[in-house]
C-alpha cells in the first residue's frame, strides 16, 4: 500500500514537473521569438534613420549651390535650413518607437523638412541656369534617390512593425508580451508628405 | 505653386489605388510595347545572359506602354523586388524600365550595386546616354547603350570583388568551355523561330501572363530566373 501511494505521488510529481518544464520552454520560445522580431524592427528602424541622416547630410551642399545664384528666394532657403536644424536637434533612440508622442514629433519634423525641400526644388524651376548646372543635377538626383530610399525603408519598417505588433497582440503570446516588457511599436503614417518624393518636373 | 504640389500629391495618393499589374519576367529583355524587333530582343537577351554568366550580376530591361499614372519609382521597385533580380548573396540586380507613352524611365539599382552605381551616376547615364536616343525615337539604341553604360560602370569594381561572387565556384576554364558551347549554339541557332513570335504578339497589355512560353530556344539562351536579390529604392528616374 505504501508503495502504491509513493508511485502515485511520483507520477503526479512527474506530470507537474513536465508541465512546468513545458511552460518554461514555451515562455523561452515566445520570448526568443519576440526578441528576434523586435531586433528586426530596430534594425529596420536603423535603415530608416540612415536614410534620413543621409538626406540631412546632403542638404548643406544643395543650399550652398543654390545660394550662389543671384536673388534666389531667401525665405525658401531659410526654411530648409531651419527645418534641417530642428531635425538634427531631435535626439532619436530606439525608445522613440515605443513612445507615440515622440514618434509623432519625429514624423512631423521630418515631414516639415520634406515640405521645405520640395518647395525649394519647385522654386528651382524658375532658374534655368541652375537647372542646367551639372553639379546641381547630380545633387538633385542624390536627393531624389534618398527620398525614394526613405519611402522604401519606411515601407519595410512598417511591415516589420506589423509582424511584431500582430505577434504580441495574438493569443497566447499576448499573455506574456506584457509581462516580458514587449511594447507595441509605432507605425509611420502615409500622409506626412515624405511619402511623395519632391519632384521637379511638372 | 502650392496648389500644384497639392494637386500632385493628390494624384499620387489616388494613383496608389490603381497600381498596374507587375509582370513576371522570364527573359532579360522584355518589351510589352512591341517596339523592338525580335532580333533586337534576342541580341539584348544574349548579351545580358552571358553577362550574368560571367559576373552573376543580373541586369534586366523592361519596356511598358503606360504606368496608368502610378509613380514610376514604386512600380519599378515592385517589378525589381517581386522578380527578385540579383543574387540573394550580393543583391546585384539592376532594372532598366522604360514607360513609352509616359515618356518616363528609371534605373532601379539593387543594394549590392549602390556603391558602383550611385544615384548621381545613374541619373547621368539616363540624361546623357539614354534620353538623347529616346528623344529621337531610337528605343533599341537607348536600351542597348544604357545597358552598356551600366555594365561599364559596374564592370571594373566587381572584378576586384570576384571572390565574393558565385563565379568562384566554377574554375575559369570551365566557364570558357561553357562560353564556347554557348557561342556554337548561337551560330547554329540561326534566325528567329516561332516561340519568340508568340511571346511578342501576346505581350500587349500589362498582365497578359500567356507569354511565358516564349522563353524558349529562339536564340540559344535560357530563361531568366531571379536569384533573390533585394532593393532599397536606389537608382534614378528621368523623362524625355
Amino acid at each position: 500500500m505504501k508503495n502504491k501511494g509513493m508511485m502515485i505521488g511520483c507520477a503526479i510529481g512527474g506530470v507537474v514537473l513536465l508541465a512546468a518544464a513545458m511552460v518554461v520552454f514555451w515562455v523561452i520560445s515566445v520570448n526568443n521569438n519576440l526578441v528576434s522580431l523586435e531586433q528586426g524592427v530596430i534594425q529596420q528602424w536603423a535603415q530608416v534613420e540612415n536614410q534620413y541622416q543621409r538626406r540631412a547630410d546632403l542638404i548643406p551642399n544643395l543650399v550652398n549651390i543654390v545660394k550662389g545664384y543671384a536673388n534666389f528666394e531667401k525665405d525658401v532657403l531659410t526654411k530648409v535650413t531651419e527645418a534641417r536644424a530642428k531635425v538634427s536637434q531631435f535626439n532619436i533612440t530606439p525608445e522613440v518607437l515605443n513612445d507615440p508622442q515622440a514618434f509623432a514629433k519625429f514624423q512631423s519634423l521630418q515631414g516639415e523638412l520634406s515640405g521645405a525641400l520640395s518647395r525649394l526644388l519647385v522654386t528651382v524651376e524658375n532658374y534655368p541656369i541652375l537647372k542646367a548646372n551639372e553639379n546641381f543635377l547630380q545633387l538633385q538626383a542624390q536627393l531624389e534617390g534618398t527620398e525614394n530610399r526613405i519611402s522604401v525603408e519606411r515601407k519595410k519598417f512598417n511591415e516589420a512593425v506589423q509582424v511584431y505588433n500582430t505577434t504580441i497582440k495574438k493569443f497566447p503570446a499576448s499573455f506574456l508580451a506584457g509581462m516580458l516588457g514587449f511594447k507595441e511599436k509605432q507605425y509611420f503614417n502615409a500622409i506626412t508628405g515624405a511619402e511623395n518624393p519632391p519632384k521637379v518636373e511638372f | 505653386m502650392v496648389r500644384k504640389i497639392f494637386f500632385l500629391a493628390l494624384i499620387l495618393f489616388i494613383s496608389i489605388f490603381s497600381q498596374p499589374k507587375v509582370p513576371q519576367l522570364n527573359l532579360w529583355a522584355t518589351d510589352l510595347t512591341n517596339t523592338l524587333s525580335q532580333s533586337e530582343l534576342d541580341d539584348l537577351n544574349k548579351r545580358l545572359q552571358s553577362y550574368e554568366d560571367t559576373t552573376s550580376n543580373q541586369i534586366l530591361s523592361l519596356m511598358i506602354n503606360s504606368l496608368n499614372d502610378y509613380p514610376i519609382e514604386m512600380f519599378s521597385y515592385d517589378v525589381a523586388s517581386q522578380n527578385k533580380i540579383g543574387s540573394k548573396k550580393s543583391d546585384n540586380g539592376v532594372l532598366l524600365l522604360i514607360s513609352k507613352d509616359d515618356r518616363k524611365l528609371r534605373i532601379e539599382v539593387g543594394y549590392g550595386l549602390e556603391g558602383v552605381l550611385p544615384d548621381a551616376l545613374t541619373s547621368s547615364i539616363i540624361r546623357n546616354v539614354i534620353v538623347p536616343k529616346l528623344r529621337s525615337g531610337q528605343y533599341y539604341l537607348a536600351t542597348s547603350n544604357g545597358i552598356d553604360a551600366i555594365i561599364s560602370a559596374i564592370g571594373g569594381e566587381y572584378k576586384a570583388d570576384n571572390k565574393s561572387l558565385e563565379s568562384s565556384k566554377f574554375p575559369i576554364i570551365f566557364m570558357v568551355i561553357i562560353f564556347i558551347i554557348f557561342w556554337m549554339m548561337i551560330k547554329k541557332g540561326g534566325g528567329p523561330s516561332l516561340p519568340g513570335e508568340i511571346y511578342r504578339s501576346s505581350g500587349r497589355g500589362w498582365g497578359s501572363g500567356g507569354w511565358s512560353g516564349g522563353s524558349g530556344n529562339s536564340g540559344g539562351f535560357g530563361g531568366f530566373s531571379g536569384g533573390g536579390g533585394s532593393f532599397g529604392g536606389g537608382g534614378a528616374s528621368g523623362s524625355w
